[in-house]
């Protein structure tokens, strides 16, 4: 099963990125390869529609979870509609290694 | 003729804590007064203030007419200031509300995740896959 991350840096030591749309790097981690791959994220610095536009990489990329800190008012219905589940960390001090080493107890 | 019932008010963000509890001075005595903030009023809160939306948005999120947004959100105002005003404790609770999809908190890692699949049976966290979570509702 494919798990997306929002994340600030691209190493597994960064922490988790507080905001869906426009976090720096999208963390996929495939739970049964242990593949990990790092993607920017082109919208960045988008002034409108970061998080529908960031929706459209992440579930291209056939990710069944998304972990973030908080997600918007316009994602939430776009991946409810796509099945896709939502996860909010609020600790701001998880390392993406941390997030994966959870997910695979 | 008996009114139309309360239309359900969606909310998109539950509240990570339930409460709040005032310190110090007067506090210090006894256990403090407490009133209760209806999850509607806090998600109005949020909306408007928090995330900044203007009335009309803040009700298209909440699936409410803007009227009915704008009683809500003067509602919360009006409890948030009473809270502060008297020292009382604020309890989130209660509310006409229903959420988008079921939402879980869980116990071990604090975590919260939805369950986009209604028909499965939620068993595990799915961030740390514990046994202890919680629902919202």
């Amino acid at each position: 099963m494919k798990v997306a991350i929002t994340s600030t840096g691209n190493t597994p030591e960064s922490k988790v990125d507080q905001r869906f749309g426009r976090c720096s790097y999208f963390v996929v981690h495939d739970t049964e390869t242990k593949d990990t791959e790092f993607i920017p994220n082109p919208n960045r610095n988008a002034r409108e529609g970061a998080g529908p536009a960031s929706v459209q990489i992440v579930a291209s990329k056939n990710v069944q979870k998304i972990i973030s800190g908080e997600f918007g008012i316009k994602i939430k219905s776009l991946l409810d509609s796509l099945n896709i589940q939502m996860i909010v960390i609020k600790d701001a001090e998880k390392s993406i290694n941390e997030i994966i080493k959870m997910l695979n107890n | 003729m008996s009114p139309r019932p309360a239309r359900l008010r969606k909310i998109s963000n539950p509240p990570s804590v339930s409460g709040f509890r005032p310190y110090g001075g007067k506090a210090r005595k006894g256990k403090p007064e407490a009133l209760f903030l209806h999850i509607e009023e806090f998600e109005a809160l949020r909306l408007c203030d928090h995330e900044q939306l203007n009335h009309q948005q803040a009700a298209e999120a909440m699936a409410v007419s803007r009227p009915t947004l704008t009683r809500i959100y003067a509602r919360a105002r009006s409890k948030v200031a009473e809270a502060f005003v008297f020292g009382k404790q604020i309890i989130i609770e209660g509310g006409k509300v229903y959420f988008d999809s079921e939402w879980y908190s869980c116990r071990t890692c604090g975590c919260s995740f939805n369950n986009p699949h209604r028909q499965e049976h939620v068993e595990r966290c799915a961030l740390c896959g514990s046994k202890d979570f919680t629902n919202y509702m």
